[in-house]
C-alpha cells in the first residue's frame, strides 16, 4: 500500500491533503471535525486585519444540472476576533500533533504589523505560516492580498520582513490574477521563502440576474468581482503550477509547492502531484459535499499509486514535468487521426456536426449501401423507429483529410468510441524551433512556406 | 348484475403526472442534442425534438412550445397518445445502453406551459382570399385546418358530433388523454380563425353540392364508423367498444360496467375498454382473441400495461354465440381455434375446431374489433381502396379539389393520431400549392 505521508518543507502530515485557507477552516470546531474525517492538514482561514463581512457572499457557476462547477465569493479573511482564532489554533494543534496546522496571515503592509502577526502565530505551536498575497476582493482595495501578490517588489519586500523573524516554515501563496505567475514566485524565492502555494482565487463576476438585472449574488442591489474557485479553474491552476516547475529560477530553488485550484477528485490530486505539487489544498468540493470527501481522495490516490507502482508521494511529485514543453518544441511530423468505432458509435452525429461546422470537414455520413449522404436525407413520409434506426448513416472519418484536431474525440459522448490513432509520420521529424533556425525563410514568408510544403508533401485544404 | 359507476373521473384520471420543473430540466439535460436526430426522423410529423428539448433545458419554454407547434399543431394530444416506444423514444440513441429520453413527457411539459400561458401560434400570413371546408374535427381535420389558417385561408370545419376533437375527445381512454386537453386544442385552432360548426353532418345538414360550390377546396377527415358486426347470435346484448370508451369520457354517470367482463378483440381499443372496466370496478376482465399474444395488434407496451392492470387473456378462442338469460348476457360461447397457414395479413389463419364449444361466463361483453368505413365516399362519388377513400400522393381524391386525410384513407399501415396530424399538415401544403398556383402571377411592369 502506498505511503501517503508527506514532509513539506519540514511540515509533516499523514496525507498530502490539506484544507485550504477558506470557510471550511474558519474555526477550531470545524477543523477538529475535519481531522476526525481524515484530513492531513488545515490552513487556518486567514487571520490579520479587522474586517466586516456582508450577506450573499457566495455566487456559483452551474452548468446544466451540475451545480457549483465553480464558486465565487466576496467573503473576507476571518472576521472572528484574532484572540479567539489564536487560542483555538493552540487547542487544535495540541489535540492533533500529527496533523499539519498552518496559519494563513494577512496584515497591513507595514513591517511591524507583519513581524507582530508572525510572532503571535509562532506562539500557538502552529507548523507553518502561509502569507496570503492572493485575496482578490475587499482586502486588495486596502492594499493587502492580491494588491501585494500582483507586484513582485511588494511580494519580495513583505516576505523579507516575515523571513526576518520567522522560525517556522513560511509558504508564500500566489495570486493567479497576474500576467506572469513566475515573477512573484521568483520574488518569493529571492526573499528566502520556505515554500510556495498556488493558486488563490481568480477575479470574476459570476452572472447577472435576468429578472432584476442585478449582479448575482446581489448584496443589497450591488455586486462586484469576487474570487473564483472550484473544478472549473483546475486547468488554469495546473498551467501555473507547471510554469513554476519549469522555470529555471523557481525549480532550481527547490522550494516545495503546495498545489490547489479545483481539486475535487483523486485524479485531480494526482495531476497536481505529477506537475510538481508536493502538498495539496482543497476547498470548493468540501464546501459542496463536506469533509467526508477526504475518504475517496486518499483511497483513490492510494489505489492509483499502487496500480502504477508509486510508493511515496515524492515518487509522484513532478513526474510529468519533463512532458511540459512549448509549441516550438513540438514534433511537426507527429500525426494522429480520429477513428470512429462503428461498433460503439450510437450515431448521435455530434462529431459530424462539430467537424463539419467548426473544424476540418473530414467526417462523412455513410449510408448502409456505402454511399456518402447528406444529413436529413430521408423522405418526409418515412417515420417510425425502424426507418429511423435502420436507415441512419454512420459517421466515418476521411483519414486522408483528418488533421487530427481532436475535436470529435472531445465531443463524443461514448467512452472509447473515437480514438486518436497515431500514424507513421509522412515526413522527417522537425520542430518549429528547428525550422525557424535552419530554414528561417519558411517561417517568415508564405511563398517560402508554399515551396516547403510542396517539398515535404504537406497539403492543407 | 352490473356495477354502478361512482367516480369515473378519479379512476380514469390522467395516468402520468406532469413532470415537475426540476424533473423536466434533469431529463432535458440528459438529451445529447443529436444532430439530424433519429427521434426527429421517427416522428411522423418530424418535430425538431432536440431543439425543443434544448429549449426546455435553457428555460425557454415559449420557444420550446413554438418549436413543437411548427411541426405539429396537436402536440398536446400527441405528447399523450403517441406510441413513443415505436416512434421517437424507440429511436433515441440513448436507448441502447441507457434509458431513452422521455420525449413524450417533455413534449407534454412544453405543451402544458403553452396551454397555461396561452403561448400559441398566431397567424401572420395575409388573407389568401380562399375558403376551405374541412369535414370532421378530429386530429387530421384540426391539423389541416390550423395549418391552412396559418397560411391565410378562411377555414370552416363541419363536425357531426357535439364536441370537436374526434377520437381525442371521444375515443382515447381518459387516463391517457382527458377530454379537456382535446377541447383546448380545438379552441387553439379556433383562435387561428378557424370556424368549427358542430352538430353538422354532411349529407344530412349540409349537402355535398353546397360544399363544392361554396368552398375552394373540401377536405374530408371523417375518420371511421362504429365497430363492425360480429355476426353472432345474441349480438344485440354486446356493447360497442367505442361507445363504451365515449361514455367513460363524456357520460360516465350513465356508464354501466359488469362484474365479469369480456372484451372481444386484441387491439389498443380493446385494451382501453378492458382497462376502463377494470378501473371502474369489474372483478374480472378477460380479453378474448382468436389468435395468440404474438399476433395481437395492440402495441407491446399496451399488452404489458394490460397485464399490470390485472386483465386476463383468453387466446385461440373464436366467439360463436352470446348466451342470454332474460335478454341479458350471462356468457360467451366460443370455439377453440387452431392456427393455420398465414393469411393475406401475414398472420396465421385461425381455424375454429368443430365441436369444441365452451362457455366463458360474462355479464357484460364488449366488442373492439376495428371500425367500419363510413359511407361518405359513396355520397360524394369518390373512388375507394379496400373501402377506404382513395387519394393520390397529395391527398387528393379522384374529384379535383376534394381531399381526404386521416383514418378514412389509412388502407395500410397503422392508423395513429400523429399520422393523422401529419396528413393534415401535408394536405394543407398541397392545397396551398394548388390554390396558390391558380392565382395569376402579378405582372411586373
Amino acid at each position: 500500500m502506498a505511503d501517503l505521508r508527506i514532509n513539506f518543507a519540514g511540515i509533516k502530515s499523514p496525507n498530502p491533503f490539506w484544507l485550504a485557507s477558506a470557510p471550511p477552516t474558519n474555526s477550531g470546531a470545524q477543523i477538529h471535525k475535519a481531522f476526525e474525517a481524515g484530513w492531513g492538514g488545515a490552513v487556518w482561514k486567514t487571520i490579520g486585519a479587522p474586517v466586516l463581512n456582508v450577506s450573499n457572499r457566495y455566487g456559483a457557476w452551474h452548468h446544466g444540472r451540475q451545480r457549483m462547477l465553480a464558486i465565487n465569493n466576496v467573503e473576507l479573511i476571518s472576521d472572528r476576533p484574532i484572540e479567539v482564532n489564536l487560542r483555538e489554533i493552540v487547542e487544535v494543534k495540541r489535540a492533533w500533533p500529527d496533523r499539519a496546522v498552518i496559519v494563513s496571515a494577512m496584515v497591513e503592509s507595514k513591517p511591524e504589523a507583519w513581524k507582530d502577526i508572525v510572532r503571535r502565530i509562532e506562539d500557538t505551536g502552529a507548523d507553518g505560516i502561509e502569507l496570503n498575497y492572493g485575496c482578490p476582493h475587499g482586502m486588495s482595495e486596502r492594499g493587502m492580498g492580491a494588491a501585494v501578490g500582483q507586484v513582485p517588489e511588494y511580494c519580495e519586500q513583505i516576505t523579507r520582513w516575515v523571513m526576518g523573524v520567522a522560525t517556522i516554515p513560511v509558504i508564500v501563496k500566489l495570486t493567479p490574477n497576474i500576467t506572469n505567475i513566475v515573477l512573484p514566485a521568483r520574488a518569493a524565492v529571492a526573499a528566502g521563502a520556505t515554500a510556495l502555494s498556488l493558486i488563490n482565487t481568480i477575479n470574476s463576476i459570476v452572472g447577472v440576474d435576468l429578472d432584476t438585472l442585478e449582479l448575482t449574488p446581489s448584496i443589497g442591489g450591488k455586486g462586484g468581482h469576487g474570487g473564483y474557485a472550484g473544478p472549473a479553474v483546475k486547468p488554469i491552476a495546473l498551467n501555473m503550477l507547471a510554469a513554476l516547475g519549469t522555470d529555471e529560477v523557481v525549480s532550481k530553488s527547490g522550494l516545495p509547492i503546495s498545489g490547489m485550484g479545483g481539486i475535487a477528485t483523486w485524479q485531480d490530486a494526482a495531476q497536481f502531484l505529477l506537475l510538481g505539487a508536493s502538498s495539496l489544498q482543497v476547498c470548493t468540493t468540501v464546501m459542496h459535499y463536506g469533509y467526508r470527501v477526504i475518504e475517496d481522495l486518499c483511497d483513490g490516490l492510494s489505489n492509483w499509486m499502487d496500480v502504477k507502482g508509486f510508493k511515496t508521494i515524492a515518487d509522484v511529485t513532478g513526474r510529468s514535468l519533463n512532458r511540459v514543453s512549448e509549441f516550438k518544441n513540438f514534433d511537426l511530423s507527429f500525426r494522429a487521426v480520429a477513428r470512429i468505432d462503428a461498433g460503439r458509435c450510437i450515431k448521435c452525429n455530434l462529431c459530424y456536426i462539430a467537424c463539419n461546422d467548426t473544424a476540418h470537414q473530414c467526417i462523412d455520413l455513410v449510408s448502409r449501401e456505402g454511399k456518402v449522404v447528406e444529413p436529413g436525407a430521408y423522405d418526409v413520409r418515412s417515420n417510425g423507429k425502424h426507418d429511423a434506426v435502420e436507415t441512419r448513416p454512420q459517421p466515418v472519418v476521411r483519414e486522408e483529410d483528418c488533421v487530427g484536431c481532436r475535436l470529435c474525440y472531445n465531443v463524443c459522448p461514448v467512452d472509447n468510441c473515437i480514438q486518436m490513432v497515431e500514424l507513421p509520420p509522412a515526413r522527417s521529424r522537425v520542430t518549429w524551433g528547428e525550422l525557424s533556425q535552419q530554414q528561417t525563410q519558411v517561417t517568415e514568408d508564405w511563398e517560402a512556406m508554399k515551396a516547403y510544403r510542396e517539398k515535404v508533401g504537406l497539403h492543407i485544404h | 348484475m352490473e356495477l354502478e359507476v361512482r367516480d369515473a373521473g378519479k379512476a380514469l384520471a390522467e395516468q402520468l403526472p406532469p413532470l415537475t420543473q426540476n424533473a423536466a430540466a434533469v431529463e432535458a439535460d440528459r438529451c445529447l442534442f443529436c444532430y439530424d436526430a433519429p427521434c426527429t426522423h421517427a416522428c411522423p410529423t418530424h418535430i425538431n425534438i432536440p431543439r425543443f428539448i434544448k429549449k426546455i433545458a435553457t428555460g425557454n419554454l415559449r420557444g420550446s412550445a413554438a418549436t413543437i407547434f411548427a411541426s405539429n399543431l396537436l402536440g398536446a394530444t400527441c405528447a399523450r397518445v403517441c406510441p413513443v416506444q415505436e416512434l421517437c423514444e424507440g429511436a433515441c440513441v440513448l436507448g441502447s445502453e441507457h434509458k431513452p429520453i422521455a420525449i413524450g413527457r417533455l413534449q407534454r411539459f412544453a405543451m402544458d406551459y403553452a396551454r397555461e400561458h396561452s403561448s400559441y401560434p398566431v397567424v401572420t400570413a395575409p388573407p389568401a382570399g380562399k375558403s376551405i371546408a374541412v369535414i370532421g374535427a378530429g386530429p387530421a381535420g384540426l391539423s389541416c385546418a390550423g395549418e391552412l389558417a396559418l397560411l391565410g385561408y378562411a377555414v370552416t370545419i363541419f363536425e357531426k358530433n357535439k364536441m370537436p376533437g374526434g377520437l381525442s375527445t371521444y375515443g382515447i381512454i381518459a387516463l391517457r388523454e382527458p377530454v379537456e386537453i382535446a377541447l383546448e386544442e380545438a379552441r387553439m385552432i379556433e383562435r387561428l380563425g378557424v370556424k368549427i360548426k358542430t352538430g353538422v353532418e354532411i349529407g344530412k345538414d349540409i349537402s355535398p353540392a353546397t360544399l363544392r360550390n361554396e368552398y375552394d377546396s373540401v377536405v374530408l377527415s371523417v375518420g371511421l364508423a362504429r365497430t363492425p358486426s360480429l355476426g353472432i347470435a345474441g349480438e344485440e346484448a354486446v356493447v360497442d367498444g367505442l361507445e363504451f370508451i365515449e361514455a367513460s369520457k363524456v357520460a360516465a354517470a350513465k356508464l354501466s360496467v359488469g362484474r365479469n367482463v369480456i372484451v372481444i378483440g386484441a387491439g389498443n381499443t380493446a385494451v382501453d375498454c378492458a382497462t376502463i372496466a377494470r378501473r371502474l370496478g369489474s372483478e374480472r376482465v378477460t380479453m378474448v382473441y382468436r389468435r395468440t399474444d404474438r399476433e395481437m395488434s395492440c402495441y407491446e407496451h399496451e399488452y404489458d400495461f394490460a397485464r399490470k392492470e390485472g386483465i386476463e387473456f383468453r387466446f385461440l378462442a373464436q366467439p360463436a354465440r352470446v348466451v342470454l338469460k332474460d335478454g341479458l348476457s350471462v356468457g360467451l360461447e366460443c370455439l377453440r381455434v387452431e392456427l393455420g397457414a398465414p393469411d393475406a395479413s401475414g398472420r396465421p389463419t385461425p381455424a375454429p375446431v368443430k365441436g369444441s364449444e365452451f362457455v366463458l361466463a360474462a355479464d357484460q361483453i364488449i366488442k373492439a374489433v376495428g371500425q367500419n368505413k363510413l359511407t361518405v365516399a359513396e355520397l360524394l362519388g369518390l373512388e375507394t381502396k379496400k373501402g377506404f377513400i382513395a387519394v393520390d400522393e397529395n391527398f387528393m381524391t379522384n374529384v379535383s379539389g376534394v381531399y381526404a386525410i386521416g383514418d378514412c384513407i389509412r388502407s395500410s399501415g397503422s392508423a395513429s393520431t400523429v399520422m393523422a396530424v401529419e396528413d393534415g399538415k401535408l394536405a394543407a401544403a398541397a392545397i396551398h400549392q394548388q390554390l396558390a398556383s391558380r392565382v395569376a402571377p402579378v405582372e411586373v411592369k
